[in-house]
């Protein structure tokens, strides 16, 4: 298994498979098979991909970890720039076939409607990650910045299931299931820090005490 | 993933009612002019109906309206296969699913309250207490689409009239059928069911409130409220209670479903207003089914010469 993982010809069939509900959404919009309100189709089917691939993103660390596959991060980049690449088709059509370009009335929502706002959020949060995905990013930031900017996946994801969340009038048990899954992977993230936090604590030499564990 | 399967035969398999009209339409010219001499202008006619009226189904002679737009009525297809009905679930395509197998026969409703005469209808009744009219409205949806639809049925004044409101009677209250063994999707809804509405008096007298028991010529699709339910264009689409079973003539302002779930975004009156946001979203501006660009909305929905007077000195951002 591990040494499947690290295999180089993994990636692409990963990557095509990423691009199934995308083929999926342009095959239906070919046949004319977006329903009676096509642009909501598109804006439902594009919103949902970004949040499961932002959920997939989240799972590597948790699953490398328990699973002790560490191989698995080499798909954390492609997973994270599919969420991205969803997202941007997300707001493409909201700009566009949803509002026309009248940015005047788009910059009203996004000041004015909280659903838009955080939404808005979630999506500008994910410019500098994926702009930063590369190497030559890491190298020039160096781990630990770009680690720490790369933390803004979390709020990225909370905002994108508020956003969900919000959106809906009432029947709440899909944005809620969403809301559960990053919940579960955030609080693993919460534990996990802990407990290595613990574990520095203890075997730090006594004279340092607590402050050491920064 | 987004990969669904059709359903055996759904309504949409039935042939639209259009070219089944055009159908019967060039049967009927044929038969007059006979094969060899169809004119020209016969042929135009045959091409573009000039007739609004859908008269092909079960309801064959149904008088025109003075009330129906002119505009482009939206596709069955449309109609059927994207709207609310949070008993048959949540999504726009959940309904046509999930009603096939309601049952909606036989059905009553139930006339009650501050009334001279309380009377219970059977669904045979209905249709025959008033000449049916195809009345082809805008329908607003709350969310921001809209669709036009040849509603047939007749005024609801007709009920009140029959069975009398007393001078106590301020406000009508309406009940949907709630029958969980139908309809286990509703417990996802998020809202408590029965659904329940209401309309001041005036306005369920007001000649464009419509108590209606088909569209596109035929009786209502399960989907779309049948047997029998309201329809109140100048007011968002969850005004329009569906599957109705109770009507109760009442004194007081009646509970609605909506607001009881959010009253915070929905109010009693809910009249479709583009300057009265929704605190969500913004309501200036709807999307037609069928087009892609929102098309402004109107104030009433467009019906303000018939219902504006209703409202008179009332502030319609606070009684939203």
């Amino acid at each position: 298994m591990p040494s499947f993982l690290a295999n180089k010809w993994t990636k692409p069939p990963v990557f095509l498979l990423c691009l199934v509900p995308f083929g999926v959404l342009v095959g239906r919009a070919l046949t004319r098979n977006l329903g009676a309100n096509p642009v909501e189709f598109i804006q439902h089917a594009t919103g949902d991909w970004t949040l499961r691939f932002l959920i997939f993103t989240l799972s590597v660390t948790p699953l490398r970890k328990l699973l002790k596959l560490p191989d698995l991060v080499r798909f954390r980049r492609l997973l994270g720039l599919f969420a991205f690449f969803y997202a941007c088709l997300h707001f493409l059509t909201y700009l566009g076939p949803d509002q026309a370009f009248d940015l005047s009335a788009i910059w009203r929502d996004v000041a004015k409607r909280p659903f838009i706002t955080v939404g808005f959020t979630a999506f500008v949060l994910l410019i500098p990650l994926a702009i930063t995905s590369t190497a030559g990013w890491i190298r020039r930031l160096g781990g630990r910045r770009w680690q720490m900017l790369h933390r803004a996946i979390y709020i990225s994801a909370i905002c994108g299931v508020i956003h969900y969340y919000w959106l809906v009038k009432s029947a709440v048990r899909r944005p809620l299931t969403y809301a559960a899954i990053v919940a579960v992977l955030l609080l693993w993230r919460l534990g996990d820090w802990l407990i290595r936090r613990g574990r520095h604590i203890a075997t730090a030499p006594k004279t340092q005490g607590a402050s050491a564990s920064g | 993933m987004l990969i669904r399967r059709k359903p055996e035969l759904t309504y949409a398999d039935v042939t639209p009612e259009d070219l089944y009209f055009n159908r019967r339409k060039f049967l009927k010219a044929m038969g007059i002019a006979g094969a060899a001499t169809i004119a020209g202008s016969g042929l135009l006619e045959l091409l573009s109906p000039s007739r609004r009226v859908y008269a092909a189904g079960k309801f064959p002679n149904l008088a025109k309206s003075p009330f129906s737009t002119t505009e482009k009525p939206n596709t069955l297809e449309d109609v059927t296969h994207y709207n609310n009905f949070y008993e048959f679930g949540i999504d726009k395509t959940a309904p046509a699913k999930n009603a096939q197998k309601f049952r909606t026969s036989p059905w009553s409703v139930s006339v009650e309250g501050e009334v001279k005469t309380k009377r219970k209808f059977t669904m045979d009744e209905i249709l025959k207490l008033a000449p049916l009219e195809e009345r082809i409205y805008r329908h607003r949806c709350v969310e921001g689409w809209s669709i036009v639809v040849p509603w047939i049925g007749f005024s609801f004044s007709t009920i009140a009239n029959l069975v009398e409101p007393t001078d106590k009677a301020r406000y009508v209250a309406f009940e949907s059928l709630y029958d969980p063994s139908q309809m286990p999707e509703a417990r996802y809804g998020g809202i408590a069911f029965p659904y329940v509405e209401g309309l001041r008096l005036d306005e369920a007298l007001n000649p464009l409130t419509l108590l209606c028991v088909g569209m596109y010529g035929d009786s209502l699709p399960n989907q779309d409220g049948a047997p029998v339910r309201m329809v109140i264009p100048w007011k968002y689409g969850f005004k329009s209670i569906k599957s109705i079973v109770k009507i109760r003539f009442v004194t007081k302002e009646p509970p609605t479903t909506w607001n009881l779930a959010n009253s915070h975004e929905y109010g009693f009156y809910s009249n479709v207003n583009p300057n009265v946001d929704h605190p969500r979203w913004s309501q200036a501006k709807e999307r037609r089914l069928g087009e892609i660009l929102r098309r402004n909305t109107l104030i009433f929905n467009g019906y303000q010469d018939q219902v504006a007077s209703l409202y008179t000195g009332m502030d319609l951002k606070k009684n939203y």
